[in-house]
């Protein structure tokens, strides 16, 4: 990572496009406290980084991965996860996340017979049952086919309605730029472009994306 | 609200056993594997030569490590899988709570084995196990904590190499001497009936390695899986 | 030719020809016994080796420096070259004198045991490719180690005084005369200048290696 500097606000929510390798994982595992970054400074939610479990009791992190264990239930995921985080009333706190993401009819099935779809929205119940400031998504809509990704885009712009600050990294140009009100690009663990964005066009912002990217060294 | 690292690694412990519970086919391939073993060494030696309860304890406490691998393998395989651990390392929780956790939840799985495994010894060689019964419990008590303290720490490093499964053993074996040797050794000594001072002696030592090795991995875990 | 490998080479072959022309035979063992004079170096060096192993794994992870690591690596790599000889020598001095080939003797056989943490340790660098990962690993397995010996000879010493061994256990040097020390201490000395060249010429390996990976991922 070389050169990354970006202030975002509360309820702000930053798409984040780049190539593969960019750093954009590497970035957002640093925000969420899994990583520890070996120089510069920041601070998610008014913790310095790195934060230590301050810090992750404020986000919630989800990955292309699923990061559920397949042989328990969505239920037990959810509500372990509300758990870990000391929420209080738990088993509560698990329906009502289940609900959000309208899978309260799945819920007690093993979590590998559901589709990849319901997985996704297995994950983001897990990292919001806690209800943190802060939602970090990396390439949430890797597997999903169209009806999928536009589920889960429905899904994120209601989170987005609740005033929750998301960085969202994609390679989805359309779907991120509709939930985003910032946009940024990074190559090569740098940040080579970022602006606001109430009204980026899309197809004006994917010539922009493929000329940064492409361009060369 | 923070957890203590006592509840954060209750709540892994459980959640470790309800999966193993669900599926079941880790501890199944452990006991068969060890109930094997045991057969199969019976077998291995001419009864004329050498009498079963000379071989016993030898075979009770090499077994009992090879079978213990196979269900310690498993324990950060399943996190492996989907990048669960990713969730568990997000979660404001301290990291040796994660060791611990684990480390209990692979503890019971290793004493269910021994709870069959020790009587199927007496079974199948004709020793006098029961007799011994609550010294023995201790040692097995002691034998489990010490390869689970040092196999749950190389679980989780071996589970990110090339290697896997071919690893584990290769480095937690040496560490299982010291207490395969005690365990054997008083395990010996009791169905011979030799005087309680031959047998101290070697279940101190088994609770010295204990202690310094549960304090070594609990420390070393964070390590093994910060980046 | 680097210097101290020459200096070290000269050494050895300077102690080899007083071991073989200018030390007297043993009474009892004969010309066999001439082999201590490589198999007790050698396992000095071998875990001198491992201490550095441990040291070096302890600064690593407090500091972070990957020249520990690299230290480390070197020396693992070099130490269990000398165990083997320790592991060679062993047996071929017990043969003709006392007709075995092995004897469970308490420091060989921790001596085993250094070979087994040394190969795991190697084992476990051959196994991860990311650098930061396999030095972290390997710090955390030297340190392991480290802790096991102690328990090792432990163990392996009450077994032992438990069970009283018919053979006479193989004499140490208490009290070797005058020639048969210097030559020992001879020894001794070109066997820690070979360790020494051998670490340097392994680190620059390793040091060489690490830019070149670092040269690649740009």
């Amino acid at each position: 990572m070389r050169d990354v500097s970006l202030t975002l606000e509360t309820g702000d929510c930053l798409a984040l496009f780049g190539p593969n390798g960019a750093g954009k994982t590497t970035l957002l595992r640093m925000l969420a406290g899994l990583l520890r970054p070996s120089d510069g400074s920041g601070s998610v939610a008014g913790v310095t980084l790195p934060g230590g479990a301050e810090l992750r009791a404020a986000i919630g992190y989800i990955s292309h991965a699923s990061m559920l264990y397949s042989a328990l239930s969505a239920r037990e995921n959810v509500e372990l996860s509300a758990r870990l985080f000391g929420v209080r009333d738990a088993r509560d706190a698990a329906t009502r996340a289940l609900e959000r993401m309208e899978l309260v009819d799945r819920a007690d099935m093993p979590v590998r017979q559901l589709s990849r779809g319901m997985q996704q929205r297995v994950s983001i119940a897990r990292a919001t049952v806690h209800e943190p400031r802060v939602v970090l998504l990396d390439e949430p809509f890797t597997g999903l086919d169209d009806s999928g990704s536009a589920a889960l885009g429905a899904h994120l712009a209601r989170l987005r309605a609740t005033g929750t600050t998301m960085v969202l990294v994609t390679h989805q140009i359309a779907e991120g730029l509709a939930l985003a009100s910032h946009a940024a690009i990074m190559r090569a663990g740098e940040l080579v472009r970022s602006e606001q964005g109430a009204a980026i066009d899309p197809v004006e912002y994917l010539t922009i994306y493929r000329e940064h990217v492409t361009h060369g060294a | 609200m923070a957890l203590s690292t006592l509840s954060a690694a209750l709540l892994i412990a459980r959640k470790d056993l309800a999966i193993e519970f669900r599926t079941r086919t880790a501890f199944f391939s452990a006991l068969v594997f060890a109930l094997l073993g045991i057969v199969i060494f019976y077998f291995a030696w001419d009864p004329t030569a050498v009498a079963p309860i000379d071989l016993a304890p030898g075979v009770l406490w090499g077994i009992f490590t090879f079978s213990g691998l196979l269900g310690l393998q498993r324990s950060f395989g399943i996190e492996q899988a989907d990048r669960a651990i990713d969730a568990l390392l997000g979660a404001p929780i301290p990291r040796e709570a994660i060791y611990l956790g684990k480390a209990m939840a692979n503890l019971v799985f290793v004493a269910a084995v021994q709870v069959i495994a020790i009587p199927a010894v007496e079974l199948f060689y004709g020793v006098p196990l029961f007799e011994h019964a609550a010294p023995l419990a201790l040692l097995a008590l002691l034998s489990a904590i010490g390869l689970v303290a040092v196999g749950t720490l190389f679980s989780a490093m071996a589970v990110n190499t090339k290697l896997a499964e071919m690893l584990l053993p290769v480095l937690s074996l040496p560490f299982f001497v010291p207490i395969v040797i005690p365990a054997a050794q008083a395990t010996a000594r009791l169905l011979a009936g030799r005087p309680e001072s031959e047998i101290v002696g070697w279940l101190k030592l088994l609770v010295a390695f204990d202690i310094v090795f549960v304090a070594a991995c609990m420390l070393a875990f964070p390590f093994t899986i910060e980046e | 030719m680097d210097w101290l490998f020459a200096i070290a080479v000269i050494a050895i072959a300077a102690a080899l020809t007083r071991v073989i022309y200018y030390t007297p035979f043993e009474a009892i063992q004969g010309p066999a016994q001439k082999i201590f004079y490589l198999h007790l170096p050698a396992a000095l060096a071998a875990f001198f080796a491992f201490g550095v192993v441990a040291l070096a794994s302890i600064a690593y992870l407090w500091l972070g420096d990957p020249r520990l690591d690299r230290a480390a690596e070197s020396s693992a790599e070099v130490g269990v070259v000398f165990t083997t000889v320790v592991l060679i020598t062993g047996p071929l001095w017990a043969r003709p004198v006392w007709g075995t080939w092995w004897t469970w003797d308490a420091r060989l056989t921790l001596t085993l045991f250094l070979w087994f943490i040394y190969v795991g340790y190697l084992v476990l660098r051959g196994a991860i490719d990311d650098p930061s990962l396999r030095a972290r690993y390997s710090a955390v397995l030297g340190i392991l180690g480290s802790l096991l010996i102690p328990f090792i000879h432990l163990s392996v010493y009450l077994f032992r005084t438990l069970h009283p061994r018919p053979i006479v256990i193989k004499p140490s040097a208490p009290s070797l005369p005058p020639e048969m020390l210097t030559t020992l201490l001879i020894s001794f000395v070109a066997f820690m200048l070979f360790y020494l060249a051998l670490v340097r010429q392994r680190y620059r390996l390793a040091s060489e290696r690490d830019l070149l990976t670092i040269e690649e991922a740009r």
